[in-house]
């Protein structure tokens, strides 16, 4: 009977190999590799997008331009950094593309019921103002301050230092509160 | 400074929820996927510049046309 450490090294192994064939364009191991990895991505662009039927039309993007970069996929950096370095990149450009009408119209979040404490008219304002920021000072913003994620793993897949990141937030944040304040909304 | 600065937070994380971890997207997206990956051999045929298929439908009719210069044109190709 095989031990665990054989089970991780074997698994590890079959990991790799499925990685190989996937980075010479063969689409089983693309498939494999897929659904190994579409919850990460797709929780990933959520954060970014909040909006479910969004964040799927993204994954299907990502794993597409993913798929046509195959052959640029470096394993000694892992899959699931760069997959969300790719998603990231889709949702900015979703953001960027999206007309400033739809972004006007957000209200509550569609991904979560709301919190008890705020009323549904600020939290309508926060979150268009929000919805007003530069696509990339909302990515960094919704990732460190509403999505807690770490700062490294941002700064990764938006491609920037960890220090970039904190300007990015630390603008955001101020960018935000005099939003607010011109509505008459004192943090 | 730094109390306005958890206020903000901490009004952002209200109106805002987190979306939970490791979320599930509701449908299957692997068909989708593959539909993208397969399109490009498709659309690359459609995508062919009108003068490509005048190029060959010329070709074609010249063929038809004068079958005894199929060698010449073999011959020069």
């Amino acid at each position: 009977m095989p031990d665990a450490a054989s089970t991780v090294v074997n698994q590890t192994r079959q990991s790799d190999e499925v990685l190989d064939r996937f980075r010479q364009g063969d689409v089983d191991a693309f498939e494999v590799v897929f659904r190994e990895h579409q919850r990460i991505v797709y929780s990933w662009i959520l954060r970014i997008v909040r909006d479910p039927p969004t964040a799927e039309d993204l994954t299907v993007e990502t794993f597409w331009r993913i798929y046509r970069a195959h052959a640029r996929f470096d394993p000694a950096r892992g899959f699931a950094p760069w997959a969300r370095r790719v998603a990231t990149r889709a949702a900015l450009d979703y953001l960027r593309t999206r007309r400033r009408e739809t972004e006007l119209t957000v209200e509550t979040p569609a991904v979560a019921g709301p919190e008890p404490g705020i009323r549904a008219e600020m939290r309508s304002r926060i979150a268009q103002a929000m919805a007003r920021l530069p696509a990339p000072l909302r990515v960094a913003a919704l990732l460190a301050l509403i999505e807690e994620q770490p700062h490294r793993q941002i700064a990764d897949a938006l491609g920037i230092s960890v220090a970039a990141v904190k300007v990015r937030v630390f603008r955001a944040m101020r960018f935000l509160r005099k939003d607010l304040e011109r509505q008459g909304i004192r943090p | 400074m730094k109390n306005d600065e958890e206020r903000m937070k901490e009004l952002l994380r209200q109106a805002l929820p987190g979306t939970g971890e490791d979320v599930e997207p509701k449908r299957d997206l692997w068909p989708s996927v593959l539909q993208r990956v397969s399109a490009p051999a498709a659309e690359s045929v459609a995508a062919a510049p009108w003068f490509d298929w005048a190029l060959l439908a010329g070709l074609v009719g010249f063929v038809a046309l004068f079958p005894a210069a199929i060698p010449v044109v073999l011959y020069y190709l």
